[in-house]
């Protein structure tokens, strides 16, 4: 039982490997970007060559030079360690913010396709109130009530990105319910529950996957945009969107190279992201037809 | 518009005049396929005079659409066209700017499928008298009341009020209707008609054809009828071509192509198609599946391998056309077979 | 038809605006604490104003009644009051709202002529100028407004000085001036993404058949890509540059931050971080009835464009 479970699993993988493998070498590049960021943000602290937290205003702004390779920011801190310490917080809120976002997205997506009529409708109307908000607009408010920081932006940006991933996920999961197959569970006496986990679900999981992608983009965007303003990730913590904030005098100064560093990192990520992202989505559509 | 004439009058009149309206002669289209150049059309040959219907038969993938994009000079950028097409003794090959515009202008198509083929953001009067307007510098009014008069024509009768809708307020049988009506109003001299019943239901596609049929002979139109069926090509056309594969394989007299086919293929297209009038026992389809120009193997005919009368000699080499009995075949056998081909069913 | 299209839009719109404003009102609630102590800011109250806050937003009476008075004062232009500046919210506000509304336009504007013009000229010809767009709007499309904002100053404002880095300016020649580059930092992304959208409409349109027969009938090529390509592919593209449009709003306030810009949003972010509600009330309520007045515009014109759209209603 238990090697016929663990075929399955290294099939699974296989077919997932196989997957990245047909988005062609742009998506492989973007895969390792990403792969090279995942892992920074899970060991970054211990891997930052210097300690990123320790001030020292007597280097501050001073340029690349030693073993110090891009130097120091305003307050004498390596700037490379910091980069490296800051993408945990710079990559853990957004995916905190798709984990969130899909989850929900796809349960009112499925139960709204499934169930149609009134909670289609009630659901979609919810959705639709939802989509007046604009995410940085929501992030603001929240931190307006409950104090600035990252928990409460990821959770205002996972709520304000809700209608755009169920409004993506209903239209496929409609399409999905209509097919003969499910008809046929149904006649078989499958549950509901059943068929929308073990079949549905797991069908329009290649387009799931693709939306979380460039969802994941939209995220890092909009995070270290409420970070730069200073409501989201708060200083001295490293994060990327704190970075540019802290370090922008450096720009009028002479000094730009720690906010150019770290904005370099966040465009370098949401291009992966996109691009892989984008090739995800035409894998989906085809696979769909 | 002209008055009724006689059928086959036309026909009599064209061939004593002699100078064909179309002549394609060797026509070969390549193609990129998945970085390959392959043929699409393989020495094609097709002659149509003026006021004639000529049928284009031949299942999907055989060349016939292909065939009139050609002629109506509507193939995809970086196709190769080797070959001739000749209308009214001009070449229209290498055509370009104005003189392209004329030609078009002469020579109107109609498609499959209206509802894609028609611009679903532009009002039917706008569609119907687009043309007019630009191409032959009609004023806007007198376009406007030539289009009520064709749609009257065509069986439309509130024309004015149909001139201010929109396709989506149409049906398909109406818009292909209105897509006939939009080819004749500027007096074309040729008209391609792309399968124009297909996409519609049978009573539709009977009423259509009626249309069709009865204008053209009213005008003395030449018409290309490209269709899958050869009963119906056979029923409003002089003569019928077949094609195979990218390739003409037999072009007949319609009245003779079912008592007297010169080609394997015709004769097995004819058998396959059920007759309501008869019994059958058992369904006749060709075996194997079609092949598209670019499967087929060198050097024998392409239906040899599906042919229940392939010999030797049919294996041997291509065949060529040989002309006889006033039409065309492309059976290396044909003199051989000539009178076993009849349309037989299972008794 | 057309009508009754429009009129059930409009009472959508009045529906979604008045869900948003009771989230907007309830947000005093969600804080923690009790309302008086999220209207002061968390700081202390000095001896009676206590009273004056508790009569001036009615904390005594019922939920909804608060509501509804907070919502009959904000349709008659009275927003409340800030705690942190001791001023009129909608004195405040009008100060600064021509900066933002002035930001957005400027950035609009270069996002239409520049987005869907790029947009059409390399979607209806391919060579090295559709893949240089191709390439340039992939990479700026990933650029966020504040991150733009660095470079953009590091090179225009530091480097080549030929645009201020800071503030508004004063006389409106000034004004263009100091509003360039913020406007082009926010314009950057929505602009990539319209480019492409556009492209990619102008390519679809330019494939379908009704464009071949138009061909076919020798209709001129300018008018095949006038009445056919172009008009037909205004309707995907007028959807995407309304939804970057609204999408605006919510940004311009981080470009206001970067540049030091005098506007709705850069007082937004004050506000919150001051926690002065009253404010942050007014300004989200304004901020989100623009983003949704702005969607439906771009659903009104769209529908003008698609008259499919317009007849979904009417009898064939």
């Amino acid at each position: 039982m238990s090697t016929v479970m663990a075929a399955a699993e290294s099939s699974a993988s296989r077919r997932g490997l196989a997957r990245l493998r047909s988005t062609g070498p742009a998506g492989i590049a973007s895969a390792a970007v990403i792969a090279v960021a995942t892992f920074a943000a899970a060991f970054g602290p211990l891997l930052a060559p210097y300690d990123p937290d320790l001030p020292n205003l007597s280097l501050s702004w001073v340029g690349p030079a030693g073993g110090h390779l891009l130097g120091y920011d305003f307050e004498g801190r390596d700037v490379l360690s910091r980069l490296v310490a800051g993408a945990q917080s710079s990559m853990l809120g957004p995916l905190v913010v798709v984990i969130l976002s899909v989850t929900a997205g796809t349960l009112l997506a499925v139960t709204a396709a499934w169930r149609r009529g009134v909670s289609d409708t009630a659901i979609s109307s919810g959705l639709n109130i939802v989509f007046a908000f604009p995410g940085i607009l929501l992030a603001v408010l929240a931190a307006a009530i409950f104090g600035a920081g990252l928990p409460a932006a990821a959770i205002a940006l996972s709520i304000a990105y809700l209608p755009y991933v169920a409004r993506v996920l209903r239209g496929a999961a409609l399409k999905e319910r209509g097919q003969p197959y499910v008809a046929a569970l149904e006649v078989q006496g499958a549950s509901a529950t059943a068929i929308c986990l073990r079949h549905v679900v797991p069908n329009i999981g290649p387009l799931i996957v693709a939306q979380a992608t460039i969802l994941f983009g939209y995220a890092m965007v909009d995070l270290a945009a409420i970070s730069y303003l200073g409501l989201g990730v708060q200083p001295p913590t490293a994060n990327w969107g704190v970075m540019i904030s802290e370090n922008k005098d450096g720009l009028l100064l002479g000094h730009p190279l720690p906010a150019v560093a770290a904005g370099l990192c966040i465009v370098i990520v949401v291009i992966a992201v996109n691009v892989l992202g984008e090739r995800l989505f035409e894998q989906a559509r085809a696979v769909r037809g | 518009m002209s008055d009724p004439i006689a059928p086959g009058t036309l026909a009599s009149a064209g061939a004593a005049a002699g100078l064909p309206l179309l002549d394609v002669a060797g026509l070969t289209v390549l193609l990129e396929v998945n970085g390959a150049r392959r043929a699409a059309l393989r020495d094609v040959s097709l002659t149509l005079r003026p006021g004639e219907a000529v049928g284009l038969v031949g299942e999907s993938g055989s060349g016939k659409s292909m065939t009139a994009r050609a002629i109506g000079r509507l193939l995809p950028p970086g196709a190769e066209v080797h070959g001739s097409i000749r209308f009214g003794g001009t070449e229209i090959g290498q055509l370009a700017g104005a003189d392209l515009r004329r030609y078009r202008s002469q020579m109107a198509m109609i498609f499959q499928g209206p509802r894609a083929h028609i611009n679903p953001v532009r009002r039917i009067g706008d569609f119907m008298t687009e043309a007019l307007r630009t191409n032959h510098e009609v004023p806007r009014a007198q376009a406007r009341r030539r289009a009520v008069d064709m749609l009257a024509q065509v069986g439309i009768e509130d024309g004015a009020r149909r001139l201010q809708q929109y396709p989506h307020q149409m049906s398909g049988g109406m818009l292909q209707r209105v897509m006939i009506a939009a080819a004749l109003l500027t007096e074309p001299r040729l008209l391609l008609a792309d399968e124009p019943t297909t996409a519609l239901d049978v009573t539709t596609q009977a009423e259509v054809m009626a249309i069709l049929d009865g204008l053209r002979r009213r005008s003395g139109l030449a018409m290309l009828f490209i269709t899958h069926d050869l009963e119906l090509a056979a029923a409003i056309c002089d003569r019928t071509a077949v094609m195979y594969a990218g390739q003409i394989v037999e072009v007949r007299a319609s009245s003779l192509l079912h008592s007297d086919p010169l080609h394997p293929y015709t004769a097995a297209l004819a058998t396959a198609r059920p007759d309501i009038t008869q019994t059958t026992r058992r369904l006749r389809a060709i075996p194997g599946r079609p092949l598209s120009p670019f499967e087929t193997p060198p050097g024998e005919c392409a239906f040899a391998a599906r042919c229940p009368h392939a010999g030797d000699v049919c294996r041997a080499a291509e065949p060529g056309l040989v002309e006889l009995d006033g039409g065309v075949s492309r059976c290396a056998r044909v003199h051989e077979l000539r009178g076993q081909l009849q349309a037989t069913s299972d008794g | 038809m057309r009508g009754r299209f429009v009129a059930r839009r409009l009472v959508l719109l009045v529906a979604s605006l008045l869900v948003a404003s009771f989230v907007i009102f309830a947000a005093l609630y969600l804080a923690p604490g009790t309302p008086l102590a999220a209207l002061s800011g968390g700081q202390p109250l000095p001896p009676g104003s206590a009273q004056v806050l508790e009569q001036r937003y009615h904390l005594n009476e019922s939920f909804l009644a608060q509501y509804w008075y907070w919502l009959d004062n904000a349709l008659h232009g009275n927003l409340g009051i800030s705690i942190t500046l001791r001023e009129n919210v909608s004195t405040l506000i009008a100060s600064r709202i021509w900066t933002t509304a002035g930001l957005v336009l400027y950035a609009s504007v270069i996002i239409v002529v520049l987005g869907i013009g790029l947009g059409i000229v390399s979607g209806l010809r391919s060579g090295p100028l559709d893949t240089s767009v191709l390439v340039v709007t992939a990479v700026s499309a990933a650029i966020p407004a504040f991150v733009a904002a660095i470079a953009l100053i590091m090179v225009f404002a530091v480097k080549l000085g030929w645009f201020p880095a800071l503030g508004n300016g004063t006389g409106f020649l000034s004004n263009v001036r100091h509003f360039t580059l913020p406007a082009v930092a926010l314009a950057g992304a929505s602009l990539a993404i319209v480019a492409r959208v556009t492209r990619a409409a102008v390519r679809a349109e330019g494939d379908r058949e009704h464009v071949q027969t138009a061909v076919s009938r020798g209709i001129p090529a300018r008018y095949v890509i006038q009445r056919h390509i172009l008009r037909n592919a205004a309707i995907p593209i007028t959807t995407i540059t309304g939804i970057t449009i609204a999408s605006l709003i919510a940004v311009a306030a981080v470009v206001e931050v970067a540049f030091s810009l005098n506007g709705l949003g850069a007082y937004l972010v004050q506000a919150a971080e001051s926690k002065d509600i009253a404010v942050v009330q007014g300004i989200s309520l304004l901020l989100v009835t623009a983003f949704v007045v702005v969607n439906l515009l771009t659903d009104l014109i769209c529908a003008a464009l698609d008259p499919r759209l317009a007849h979904r209603d009417s009898p064939r």
